[in-house]
């Protein structure tokens, strides 16, 4: 996986350097027991712990069933013995940008993703050379203690905190994307905030672009200590590109007493990948977890994040929107445990569908015995832009504790109204100019709770899907 | 007489497959401005929807003329595009539009060219001082939540913006205090042109006090009933619209 964080990029350079004896290294397609042992021993030289949790994994992943939610058919598609499950790098020297789909380069012209960074797409790494800033952050942050790297860095230099902490919040028994992940899984952040540090600038990743099966399985794990704060985002600010079908990703969050993590991701992937991403924070006693998450493209996205609220007076916030376009299902939610007394949570889904795409809000609200006062709000809305497109919503609720306890629900679907079609387009607006502004309105209180740079960048990319450009 | 700017012949229009207007002539030349009066249901706001080309409003018949060309089949955006102005009886709101961006994106596409933010701030500040609009508006989302005046008020901050060709203002004195009518009128006034046509669409003198109308035009029932100059106003603030009905019984008579 490609990882470019803005903080920790030479850690980033190392590993890729670190790797150049296998550098066109690529598994046989399929999964089977000598390719986990192969990436796990050969490629990566893992401690013995993890590979045996990589070999626990993959029997996990057999002896699980497909999810019978989301999308039954899609899923039914996808062949896993199709899939190399780990490649190295010097795939993406062999590319070639003639080899990128039409629909991505225009995308990246669009975006004026600079010449340099297209390199990288062709294995070209000496494009961050000149991002001395980044390094600037990151002794700042180093010297507060902030650890932030790669996974696989992590599992080198942090043996003890990445054992003590992996997989404890989705084990590999979890669902089978998660047990596929666990047994394949390459690359993504760790990040841990030592007690009372606030890291007041957002720790930002950014999944460039996935080169042939790399970066499809990543894992990423986030610790708060006690009175802490984070944001770490995640995404794409061009489109995540995968030419082969699975992203999978595992992304852990621990939220220690008192700390506060914000977790923020937008997504583009082109309209050939699975994304099947299992997400999970614990937050403990007043602690806050927030997930801003955003996706789009993708031919099927299958994502709940939750927020196990488990001290008292924690609280969790799930604030998503997904976008459906032509051949796409975003079957996306939230998930918040109650376990504790006076916790609270707040989710608000806004999904967009067009063009025969299909928007799903799948949420799961629960409160247990003994999480008394506790308060859940949840508002859906969705946003039908022509006839053929489609949105549900099948919110759960599983309430088991009445104390104090309160749970709302709010839905709504809309279509674009003819009269604020006609208002906006007798201001000089193109009918798709004015549909555009319109989602642009409806998503605004999603787009409000981004730095600038996404929020302009998330706008632009709903643009494109108007306008038909990006697939 | 002055240049031909709007010309409409006997036009027909239907709504969900009920005619509202049934045959409607009218030719507002360069430089003026026309009052439209009539009672309530009458046709006026179906006229000026079907000038900006609202969807709903199907010409079955008649044509269109601005500045020579045939609209009838124009989108709204293109005849925006043409100059043409329409202020809303009813403005809509959009949720999660801030005002700063719509105006701003109204303005490049009606003006055919992009505009610095800095220079469109410039702009944008010296109209809404003249309005009378605190600058705190801006950040808010378009017409979301708006009273009924502000919104009134944010429609003609958007013809000033807009610098029309040919502005309809439909009913923009209703929901206006005093004062805020007198400013907006002003505000109107200033925008008013040689080079521009206005029609006017209202139910009292008093806006018609401040922005003067050269003809006004008595619609009723989906026909303009009767022309004529700034007298017939007085006559229908106190008269009403009756011995209109009246007059017209005794034509069909004849
Ligand atoms: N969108 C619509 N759908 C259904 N009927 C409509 C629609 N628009 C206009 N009508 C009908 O057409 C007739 C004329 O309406 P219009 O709005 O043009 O009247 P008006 O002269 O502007 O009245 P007012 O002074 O009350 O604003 C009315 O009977 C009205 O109900
Ligand atoms: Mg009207």
């Amino acid at each position: 996986m490609t990882v470019v964080q803005n903080v920790g990029i030479d850690d980033y350079k190392y590993g890729f350097h670190d790797s150049e004896e296998n550098y066109a290294y690529k598994a046989k397609k399929g999964l089977n027991k000598e390719i986990v042992q192969e990436i796990s021993v050969k490629m990566k030289n893992e401690p013995q712990w993890m590979t045996d949790f990589r070999m626990k994994s993959l029997e996990i992943f057999r002896s699980k069933p497909m999810p019978d939610w989301g999308s039954t058919e899609m899923l039914s598609d996808l062949d896993f013995e199709n899939i190399h499950y780990y490649v190295r790098s010097a795939e993406k020297q062999g590319r070639n940008w003639e080899d990128v789909p039409e629909e991505i380069k225009k995308t990246f012209d669009r975006l004026g993703i600079p010449e340099a960074e297209r390199k990288f797409l062709a294995g070209v790494t000496a494009q961050y050379e000149s991002d001395v800033v980044y390094h600037s952050i990151r002794e700042d942050l180093t010297k507060l203690g902030v650890i932030f790297t790669d996974m696989d860095t992590a599992l080198r230099e942090y043996p003890d905190l990445v054992k003590k902490y992996f997989g404890t919040i989705i084990p590999p028994t979890d669902n089978k994307f998660a047990a596929l992940n666990s047994a394949v899984w390459s690359g993504g952040s760790f990040v841990w905030i030592p007690p009372g540090v606030k890291v007041e600038i957002p720790l930002q990743a950014y999944f460039r672009i996935n080169t042939e099966n790399m970066g499809q399985f990543e894992r990423t794990l986030i610790i708060a200590e006690p009175g802490s704060s984070v944001h770490y985002i995640e995404g794409c600010t061009a489109p995540t590109y995968s030419s082969d079908s699975l992203h999978s990703a595992v992304v852990e969050l621990i939220a220690m007493e008192g700390a506060k993590i914000r977790y923020t991701t937008i997504q583009n992937w082109s309209n050939n990948v699975y994304n099947l991403v299992t997400k999970r924070a614990y937050a403990y006693k007043n602690a806050t977890v927030e997930w801003i998450d955003g996706n789009l493209g993708s031919k099927l996205t299958m994502k709940y994040p939750a927020v196990h609220l488990l001290g008292e007076g924690a609280r969790g916030e799930i604030l998503s929107i997904a976008m459906s376009s032509t051949n796409q299902h975003q079957d996306a939610g939230a998930k918040i445990i109650h376990a504790a007394p006076n916790t609270s949570s707040l989710i608000t889904s806004k999904s967009i569908s067009k063009n025969n795409g299909r928007g799903t809000y799948r949420g799961l609200i629960k409160i247990l015995p003994g999480a008394i006062n506790s308060k859940s709000h949840v508002v859906c809305d969705a946003l039908i832009l022509d006839e053929s497109a489609r949105s549900d919503t099948y919110p759960t609720m599983q309430v088991e504790e009445q104390e104090g306890v309160t749970v709302e629900h709010e839905a709504t679907v809309s279509k674009v109204g003819e009269e604020q079609m006609f208002y906006l387009m007798s201001r000089g607006l193109t009918e798709v100019a004015a549909k555009t502004m319109i989602v642009n309105g409806f998503v605004e209180p999603f787009t409000k709770e981004l730095p600038m740079e996404y929020a302009v960048e998330l706008n632009r990319l709903i643009q494109m899907e108007m306008e038909g450009s990006v697939g | 007489m002055s240049e031909d700017f709007l010309v409409i012949e006997d036009l027909h229009v239907s709504v969900e497959s009920k005619e509202i207007l049934k045959g409607v002539n009218l030719r507002i030349g360069k430089g003026e401005v026309h009052a439209l009066m009539g009672p309530n249901g009458s046709g006026k706001s179906t006229l000026s929807n079907a000038i900006m080309g609202h969807p709903k409003y199907r010409i079955t018949q008649g044509s269109i003329y601005f500045k020579g060309e045939n609209i009838v089949d124009m989108t709204p955006d293109e005849k925006a595009r043409k100059g043409i102005f329409l202020a809303f009886q009813y403005p809509l709101s959009i949720p999660g539009v801030r005002i700063f961006s719509f105006l701003k994106n109204m303005m490049s596409a009606v003006h055919g060219k992009e505009i610095s933010v800095a220079e469109f701030r410039k702009v944008l500040k010296e109209k809404m001082s003249l309005l009378g609009i605190k600058q705190s508006f801006i950040k808010r989302y378009l017409n979301d939540g708006f009273s009924g005046g502000e919104k009134k008020r944010n429609e003609i901050l958007q013809m000033a913006l807009f610098e029309p060709k040919l502005a309809l203002l439909d009913e923009t004195d209703s929901g206006l205090d005093v004062t805020a009518l007198k400013v907006v009128c002003e505000s109107i006034n200033k925008i008013i042109n040689p080079e521009m046509s206005t029609i006017i669409i209202t139910h009292y003198k008093r806006m018609l006090e401040y922005v003067r109308p050269q003809f006004v035009h008595i619609i009723m029932d989906g026909r303009i009933v009767k022309s004529g100059g700034e007298e017939l106003v007085e006559i229908i603030d106190s008269q009403g619209y009756d011995w209109l009905k009246q007059e017209a019984l005794a034509t069909s008579a004849l």
